[in-house]
């Protein structure tokens, strides 16, 4: 008998999906048309791209990068698109480039700004990737003499000296703490100062007159441009960062008089405007110095700005102290560690770490805010494209010299944030 | 059989002040109270030395004398013949303006970027992501200049509002002229005003003391209203239609009052070489105000996104299980959560749109710093005096600020255990 019903013996081979359910044309569908209000979203969003390559576009084909000043740009834009086309006049970045990144720095010493930048990137190396050799942060550590030798100049062994400072107070409180722990630390901090104040200068007279190894000496008024901005913001950061945590750890601390003291540093410093500490900067400090003390400009508002900002870091690691488990400090406690090695081992790498963001947040601000020094006249770059605007072969030039300044702040606000972002990822250890 | 014996009485040695943890603190505290101590000390009398030597003494005396300036923007009456601590009064308002229309700008576009950040259209989340990092990633000072050379090299200049065939043209039915002396824009006159009450600072119109009052009364009327409404409704289960009433006792006692004080619109007109009549916000303050918001808004756009995105995909789902309708379960289970994340870092940032409107100065918007820290500083020459007090002030406005954020956080705070 022929069995009628059929029977498939093997399977169909599987059918690729309907076209509107994959690739380019689903993707649209579900992501910019999926309902009337997406539309016109889309469409909306559309013409806003529309608009701004439409007007940034052409102005930017018809840029200019060679011309002595605005109106001769504005001539040969004329000539080679026709008249009343607007165009770019790069040609300003091209003249005044230098200035803006370098300030009044002599151009035949450029090297030295330059050769800081390429040392300061391999300083940072260890500090920001794991995988740089370890070897590499003993140059990290002394790197902020070599930058200060490089930048100002001036004999070499006056770095060396005040680095020997630090070497003397290691070797004071290694040989005292033998005799008695407590002395071994108060060894450790007043050798080091006892040798700043006294022995430092001579010290350093007597090398260089022996061996004169000096390089030319240069007057903080020659600091400008996005030179000076990096100079304040690196040594803001740098400094801010201890002093922060230090003050976090004050304001949490049981001692009433310590944790007074940092509640009215941290806020009061918080509490009024950085403009107005910069004020003080350069015209209340010599009110309260002794009478004949003169001190660097920018190491004043080195000075100021670290403050600041250290007022903030503090807010934020208090915030990552108040968030961990109260576990964590019993834990600590229970293992028997003193508080500084509880700090060291438990509390603070867990803190630092879920403050990774915030501190990072401050940094990006504290650099954002080098700006400000233009208002106490040091020429940062906003300072340098006014005194461009003001000059008279461009007179009215405004969109190139704040895209150009802005670029520079936004690569170096930008890399920051993302390389936080990257550290919050690695750091990462809870799986959720 | 053991015997516990009292241990053997310590007595005290001066090394238990190192070694002691019952009595390190109090060491530790008294050595940092002296260091303390003897650095003030040490301040003050150098800032006495100092001011003895430059021959100046310490005394606010100089508040009281005639200032001699101009202050081109201001809310309450001055002139050159008034006080310095009068201009301080203007500057002081005209800080707390600028930082109180730039908050409510700077909240009403962040609120729109931080959610259109976590649209589902790609379009519009890359498109705000690029401004939220544009933004954010350059300086403030930046773009405040940025706006003002915008409006002052750009903008159309009055002239070209005149004539047969003007360039420009006025804004909203010819009410709202853009230029590059400043924005005009019509000011609210009244015919039959109810005259000025002088409440010894400053004087205060009596027409918006009443549209105030009225205002309020018609609040607590409409709340009366609705408690009515919900009482009923739990009474009878069938809530009563209130929409009209609640429309008339907001909108009718208002529009009673403007017509019985004859309130109209002034607007500017073009006479001569400049706009007469309206108000005029100079470049300076439409400058710090674009550009302050615009930035700020970066920062509240974010911390409403983190706000959003903090509320748990179950709580939706728990609302709605519930049996809560969508506008329902979003007033009352998702907001007040969100709420708790996202009001916290927002005052913050009005704290720092409060201390950012010094940057007043990029642009000379006559502000507390550039009255009081600017032209009064140098024309008393007391610049320990003015810093002190202008710093104080910022110091106070700051405290003020945060500690009714504190208030707030206290009050929304997480009951647990």
């Amino acid at each position: 008998m022929e069995d009628a019903s059929y029977v498939r013996s093997e399977m169909l081979p599987a059918q690729s999906p309907p076209a509107s359910e994959t690739g380019i044309v689903h993707w649209v569908r579900a992501n910019l048309l999926s309902s009337v209000g997406n539309i016109v979203l889309t469409l909306a969003a559309i013409y806003v791209i529309y608009l701004i390559a439409a007007t940034i576009g052409p102005w930017l084909y018809r840029s200019v990068w060679n011309a002595g000043s605005l109106q001769e740009c504005r001539a040969i834009i004329e000539a080679n698109f026709g008249p009343g086309k607007s165009g770019a006049c790069f040609a300003v970045i091209a003249q005044r480039w230098e200035q803006i990144v370098f300030g009044f720095y002599p151009r035949e010493l450029y090297w030295r700004p330059t050769l800081t930048l390429v040392l300061m990137l391999v300083a940072l190396g260890p500090i920001l990737f794991a995988w740089v050799p370890r070897q590499v942060l003993w140059f990290s550590i002394t790197f902020p003499a070599v930058a200060f030798w490089l930048l100002w100049g001036g004999t070499v062994w006056l770095p060396v000296m005040i680095v020997a400072g630090f070497v003397l107070g290691y070797v004071a409180f290694r040989v005292v703490s033998e005799l008695n722990g407590l002395a071994g630390v108060v060894a450790a901090a007043v050798v080091p100062v006892l040798w700043w104040l006294f022995l430092c200068g001579p010290a350093s007279d007597v090398l260089q007159s022996i061996l004169p190894i000096a390089l030319r000496e240069l007057g903080s008024d020659q600091f400008g441009g996005f030179l000076l901005s990096t100079v304040i913001g690196i040594s803001g950061i740098v400094f801010s960062l201890p002093i922060g945590i230090l003050l976090a750890l004050g304001r949490q601390s049981d001692l009433l008089i310590v944790k007074t003291f940092c509640v009215c540093f941290i806020e009061g410093f918080r509490g009024v405007p950085l403009i107005t500490l910069l004020f003080v900067a350069s015209l209340l400090l010599n009110y309260f110095l002794p009478p004949g003390t003169t001190f660097d400009v920018i190491l004043r508002v080195i000075i100021m700005v670290t403050i600041f900002a250290a007022a903030y870091i503090a807010e934020v690691v208090r915030g990552g102290l108040a968030a961990l488990p109260r576990g964590q400090y019993e834990a600590a406690d229970s293992l028997g560690l003193d508080y500084w090695k509880a700090q060291r081992l438990i509390i603070m790498p867990q803190a630092l770490k879920i403050s990774i963001p915030g501190i990072v947040g401050t940094f990006i601000g504290l650099f954002k805010d080098t700006t400000l020094v233009s208002f106490i006249s040091l020429s940062d770059p906003m300072q340098i494209v006014s005194s461009i605007r003001a000059n008279t072969e461009w007179n009215g030039i405004y969109w190139e010299l704040f895209m150009f300044v802005g670029l520079l702040f936004f690569i170096f606000c930008f890399s920051m944030s993302r390389y936080s972002m990257y550290l919050e990822r690695k750091l990462k250890t809870d799986h959720r | 059989m053991t015997v516990a014996l009292d241990p053997p009485k310590a007595s005290f040695r001066l090394g238990m002040l190192l070694y002691d943890t019952r009595y390190r603190s109090i060491t530790i505290q008294v050595i940092f109270m002296i260091l303390i101590v003897v650095f003030f000390f040490w301040l003050y009398e150098n800032v006495v030395t100092n001011l003895r030597a430059a021959g100046k003494d310490f005394s606010f005396g100089f508040l009281w004398t005639r200032a001699g300036y101009d202050i081109n923007q201001m809310l309450v009456e001055y002139s050159s013949d008034s006080t310095h601590a009068r201009a301080l009064l203007v500057g002081l308002l005209n800080t707390l303006f600028l930082a109180f229309i730039t908050c409510i700008l700077a909240t009403v576009i962040g609120v729109i970027a931080g959610v259109l950040r976590l649209s589902k259209n790609v379009l519009v989340a890359r498109l705000m992501e690029v401004y939220i990092e544009t933004f954010r990633n350059v300086p403030v000072v930046l773009w405040i200049v940025l706006v003002n050379a915008i409006m002052a090299v750009s903008m159309p200049e009055p002239k070209d509002y005149r004539g047969e065939n003007p360039t420009a043209e006025m804004l909203f039915f010819d009410s709202v002229a853009i230029t590059n002396r400043g924005v005009y824009v019509p000011e609210p006159l009244f015919s039959r005003s109810l005259g000025n009450t002088d409440i010894g600072i400053f004087l205060i119109s009596n027409d918006l003391l009443a549209i105030m009052a009225v205002v309020l009364a018609s609040i607590w009327g409409y709340r009366r209203l609705q408690a009515n409404a919900t009482r009923v409704q739990n009474d009878t289960g069938v809530r009563p239609v209130t929409w009209w009433k609640g429309l008339a006792i907001i909108v009718l006692p208002l529009a009673a009052l403007l017509a019985a004080t004859g309130f109209h619109l002034g607007y500017p007109e073009l006479k001569g070489f400049n706009f007469v009549g309206g108000v005029q916000a100079r470049n300076s303050l439409v400058a710090m105000w674009l550009a302050l918001s615009i930035y700020s808004a970066t920062y509240i756009a974010e911390s409403v996104r983190a706000g959003i995105l903090a509320i748990s995909r179950g709580q939706t789902e728990a609302a709605l299980a519930l049996g809560l309708q969508p506008g329902l379960a979003t007033r009352l289970v998702i907001l007040p959560q969100a709420m708790r994340v996202v009001v916290p870092p927002l005052i913050s940032q009005y704290l720092s749109i409060t201390k950012n409107t010094s940057l007043a100065l990029a642009v000379g918007y006559m502000d507390l710093r550039s009255t009081l820290g600017g032209i009064t500083m140098n024309q008393t020459g007391r610049e320990l005096e003015c810093m002190l007090l202008l710093m104080g002030t910022y110091l106070t406005i700051s405290l003020v600020i945060s500690s009714l954020m504190n208030i707030y956080n206290s009050s929304i705070k997480l009951k647990e255990r």
